[in-house]
């Protein structure tokens, strides 16, 4: 790790000052991506702003239709809260396949949903659930929000403060794991809502995706043979060690059938 | 003293220290004045070194040298020896290109070190290295093991990058039998490259006294003795007697850490250049760049059987690669502890081996837990399962019809090995009871109804432990005897502290081998206290692998307690005024025969060292004895391991339900010790089956270089693992122990990959099965 200059302002206006005083800045929220990429020299910031400081950006809250979720809540308090394993059941089990119990107990929904990691779970529930990602600056519909891989809609030193989670009807999570990182390989996240089935895929792709064409054959008829012969184009995949694109495209339609078994 | 006897589970009277956080490695210890070292490593797996520039990193914070390989050469240290010769078919003397402590003029490995920094914290020095410019000029890369041969030459002296040519077995026989034969099971396979990643990465620090120009080295070895005398004889750092090597606790080797390695050996050298103390610890990715890596063979065999299915011959062509250096004992690795298996269990009369060993731009390969005996195990357990259901018979049952029968014994194979005794088909019996083998099938039926699939799968093993007889081992190449130290030093109250020249660094030696010492006096385990890992404290010793500890390092220790209880039968004779034939020693008390008199332990330890009244004429006063025990043979553990699985097909995500080991290990002295070593084994023989797997690219970089990419086994990749034994005991050492360390991880693997082949019905899945190798070959079934 090389010297960095560490902060950690008491609001959130003094870390958007922080991030624009300095030459290259960066928030540090659970650090389980940015920290061991600085132990590697990967990452070499001038200035590591750390949110533990501000106040008001942890926790849930059950507000009518909507959870909301602080960026700083941990997976952990995810995962187990009883608000929303009652809610968004799918949400909580999504958060207990995260890593392991030390990641569950650092990391955040924050960093992991502006870090848009390919492979991580969280875009398969935000994406998947259209929910609502709230910035110092404004509100960003999943839809719109991640871009690409390790990319988000996210402007320079914008910072994600909370996640707004419609409650939808039913919604399911099934994750194929890397066998080494426990990452999702592939994880698909299928939502019934009052508009209709969203289907969101994590881990296949350069970035977490709907599928149109599932989301299409569920509308029309929600069951596991709705999705038979529903084979996404492997030419979209990712592929390394573990898994190649092709079988990558399978797991893809194996996971949303069991998915939707789920749900039915 | 019942319950601290031989055969009971005492519990580990180490892990009071280990797990309150009171061990201590070698990352624990601090020298006063102690630098930092970082090595500076290629980034290249093939490059000529030109100019290394090191102005810039010198003049950085807080660094005190940069030393370079050109300096090494310079120095004319000498390189990094192969402790075991091996001739070629022709008689000639395997090539051994210069191994150097730094590389000066070429790299051969993606992370051999080129220059070492020296700095007053770790960060200065892992920041000056970044400073340090090496010109490189790359060359091409040969990676591949089975294209090496036709690759260009890496080295000169070894054209068509070929170390040795080595053959073992009759030929002709061979030969002749398989062309006659009614039938001849073909396999062509490959055994995959593991990373060992023990639990703490490898580390030292040297420290050279000035002023009495003794050298210090602690180091994570699993055999600090020879660790000296590697350094001292060849590569010529420091005279014997001024060299002293302690490997504190160390956290896990499963055979990396008995080789000495490039970075001890130049920590060593720059400490005296310098006149400092410097220390350096591996972090995990330098670990999986530069520890020696294991197994990567590809071999192709043939099992030749009569119209019954009795075996006639098998001819076995491997290819091995070493990587790019021979390290410590590299070449012995799938010729001796790996051809020399090639019989297995069975009665197979003609067995012909050839073995290539390769060099390419990769880590250097050597031993790694089970090194040689899980490869031939692999490949004999794997085409006996191939022919069994080409003939259409139950493995079980083909495997029973070839084995060697306890009447048999002791038994000569056709490859050079004598096996003393064994019970093979009490093992396979007890297997397969306790497996269930017979509800197999019901099973089978249940996982169908359930959409899945099942399969079972067996391996019948046999490994050589206990290395070695030095003779033998010195006449097929070793350049070390093989035997083993140990001393038995009562003290005057009556507790003992005892010395052995083996190294534990996970076994439990400090338990087990005092339940040996302990029970032999009639003593409490607590009386007992056992020393390792220091130069300085104990004779020589020959260190921790190839599961030898019990069966050479305790029979030493056997050997010396024996000594121990003979003069104190001399002492009891003098106080109890009788005849030395009359005194008995049992349950901790010299007894005269036919007399109510007798002596304690404790008060014979007095008495030999507070000699008021004492023989002093005929006996020399205190109570110490040593013992140097080289074995007669080697020990062969043996056992069935039986597997089973079930695969979902949709995904060929496979779940082991149940596997079972029944190892014949001779005489345990903790069971429970065993049965740990025995699911540790098998754990990680479970990784190499289904989970592990280095990959280098065309380039020779390192794809599988952190946990993210290679996958070790987790506790929730394993199942409950159901263990059993049967007996019977060594024939040739005192103890009647054949060592257990290793026999998971040689047993398992194809018991694994039987299995999963039955349950997919296809000829081969290659280790390790993935779930992606699984559902294509689920797939080709299926089509």
């Amino acid at each position: 790790m090389y010297d960095f200059n560490y902060h950690k302002p008491g609001s959130i206006d003094e870390a958007i000052q922080l991030f624009t005083g300095a030459e290259d800045g960066v928030y540090l929220a659970g650090g389980h991506t940015l920290l061991p990429s600085m132990k590697q020299r990967l990452a070499s910031p001038t200035d590591v702003i750390d949110l533990a400081g501000i106040g008001g950006l942890s926790g849930i809250e059950d507000v009518d239709a909507v959870l909301e979720i602080g960026a700083l809540t941990a997976h952990d308090e995810v995962a187990t809260s009883s608000v929303v394993q009652s809610e968004i059941p799918a949400l909580a089990e999504l958060a207990s396949l995260i890593g392991d119990a030390q990641v569950r107990n650092r990391g955040t929904i924050g960093g992991s949903v502006s870090n848009s990691d390919p492979a991580a779970d969280y875009p398969a529930g935000v994406l998947g659930l259209g929910a609502e990602i709230v910035t110092n600056k404004r509100s960003i519909a999943a839809d719109d929000f991640f871009t690409a891989m390790f990319e988000t809609a996210l402007e320079e030193g914008e910072l994600l403060t909370k996640i707004k989670f419609p409650k939808p009807e039913a919604a399911a999570y099934v994750k194929f794991p890397n066998p080494a990182s426990r990452y999702a390989t592939v994880g698909v996240f299928i939502a019934r809502t009052g508009s209709g089935v969203r289907v969101a895929i994590t881990g296949a792709a350069p970035s977490v995706f709907r599928s149109t064409d599932m989301e299409a054959a569920l509308n029309g008829e929600f069951s596991v043979e709705a999705l038979e012969g529903i084979t996404l184009d492997a030419g979209e995949m990712n592929s390394d060690l573990h898994a190649t694109a092709e079988y990558r495209a399978h797991l893809c339609t194996v996971m949303a059938k069991r998915a939707v078994r789920k749900l039915l | 003293m019942v319950e601290q006897s031989i055969g009971k589970s005492v519990l580990r009277k180490e892990d009071q220290r280990f797990i309150t956080g009171k061990g201590r490695y070698t990352g624990d210890i601090d020298l006063r004045g102690q630098t930092y070292g970082y090595f500076v490593r290629s980034p290249y797996a093939h490059a000529v070194v030109g100019e290394i520039d090191t102005s810039e990193a010198e003049s950085m914070s807080g660094v005190v040298a940069v030393l370079t390989g050109k300096q090494v050469a310079e120095d004319e240290l000498g390189g990094l020896p192969c402790g075991w010769m091996i001739h070629s078919k022709d008689g000639g003397e395997m090539k051994q290109p210069l191994h150097p402590v730094m590389a000066a003029t070429k790299v051969n490995y993606v992370g051999e070190p080129v220059a070492l920094v020296v700095a007053e914290s770790f960060d200065e020095a892992k920041n000056a290295a970044e400073h340090v410019s090496v010109d490189y000029e790359e060359l091409p890369a040969v990676v591949s093991t089975a294209a090496a041969q036709s690759a260009p030459d890496i080295y000169t002296e070894a054209p068509g990058n070929t170390c040795y040519q080595w053959e073992l077995g009759e030929k002709e026989a061979t030969d002749a039998a398989i062309e006659g034969a009614a039938h001849v099971t073909r396999y062509t396979l490959t055994n995959n490259r593991l990373i060992p990643n023990a639990l703490e990465p490898r580390a030292a620090i040297a420290d050279f006294n000035t002023g009495t120009e003794e050298l210090t080295l602690y180091t994570t070895s699993q055999n600090p003795h020879l660790a000296r005398l590697i350094l001292t004889a060849f590569v010529q750092i420091a005279p014997e007697h001024k060299l002293r090597i302690i490997a504190p606790d160390v956290g896990g080797g499963f055979g990396s850490k008995i080789f000495v390695y490039s970075e001890e050996t130049a920590l060593a050298w720059a400490s005296m250049k310098l006149g400092v103390a410097i220390k350096w610890t591996a972090e995990r990715s330098e670990s999986f760049l530069a520890d020696a890596h294991g197994r990567d063979h590809v071999s192709d065999a043939e099992l030749a059987m009569d119209e019954e299915g009795n075996f006639l011959a098998l001819r076995v062509k491997t290819t091995a690669n070493m990587g790019a250096y021979l390290s410590t004992f590299a070449s012995a690795v799938p010729t001796y502890l790996y051809g020399t298996l090639l019989a297995g269990q069975y009665k197979t009369p003609n067995i012909y081996v050839e073995v290539d060993s390769v060099f390419t731009n990769t880590a250097p390969v050597d031993a790694y837990r089970g090194a040689g005996r899980p490869e031939a195990t692999f490949l004999l357990e794997r085409i006996v399962d191939l022919a069994a259901k080409e003939l259409g018979i139950d493995p079980a049952e083909l495997r029973r019809k070839n084995m060697i029968q306890p009447a048999d014994f002791p038994y000569q194979t056709p490859v050079a090995l004598e096996y003393d005794i064994g019970d093979y088909e009490a093992s396979l019996n007890k297997a397969m009871e306790m497996a269930d083998y017979a509800g197999f099938a019901g099973r089978k039926a249940d996982s169908e109804a359930n959409g899945k699939l099942r399969g079972i799968g067996l391996s019948c093993y046999i490994e050589a432990c206990g290395l070695a007889p030095s003779a033998l081992a010195g006449a097929l190449g070793a350049g070390v005897g093989l035997w083993e130290s140990g001393e038995v030093r009562v003290n005057p109250t009556g507790s003992v502290t005892v010395m052995t020249g083996t190294h534990s660094h996970g076994q439990g030696h400090e338990t087990t081998f005092a339940q040996l010492v302990a029970s032999r006096f009639g003593i409490s385990v607590d009386d007992v206290e056992v020393v390792h890992g220091d130069t300085g404290k104990m004779d020589f010793g020959l260190g921790t692998y190839g599961s030898r500890s019990l069966s050479v390092g305790g029979s030493a220790l056997s050997v010396a307690a024996d000594k121990v209880v003979e003069k104190g039968r001399k002492i009891a004779a003098h106080l109890l005024e009788g005849d030395v034939d009359n005194i008995d020693f049992e349950d901790g008390e010299f007894r005269l025969k036919e007399s109510n008199r007798s002596k304690t332990f404790q008060e014979i330890a007095f008495a030999a060292y507070v000699p008021h009244d004492y023989p002093i004429e005929e006996l020399e006063p205190g109570l110490a004895e040593k013992a140097f025990y080289d074995p007669v043979n080697f020990t062969y553990p043996a056992g069935t391991h039986i597997c089973e699985v079930e695969i979902d097909p949709e995904t060929g995500v496979t779940e082991i339900t149940k596997f079972t080991a029944v190892d014949d290990f001779g005489t345990i002295i903790n069971p429970m010790i065993v049965d740990g070593q025995v699911h540790g084994g098998v754990a990680q023989g479970i990784g190499q089956a289904m989970l592990e797997q280095c990959v280098y690219d065309e380039s020779g970089q390192l794809q599988t270089g952190s946990f993210m990419d290679y996958c070790m086994p987790r506790a929730d990749d394993l199942p409950k693992f159901t263990v059993g034994m049967t007996t019977t005991v060594c024939t040739h050492n005192p103890v009647g122990a054949k060592g257990c360390g290793e026999a998971g991880a040689i047993g398992s693997p194809p018991a694994v990959i039987n299995a999963i082949t039955d349950a997919v019905g296809v000829r081969d899945i290659s280790m390790p099965a993935t779930p992606e190798k699984i559902w294509r070959a689920v797939q080709e079934v299926r089509s």
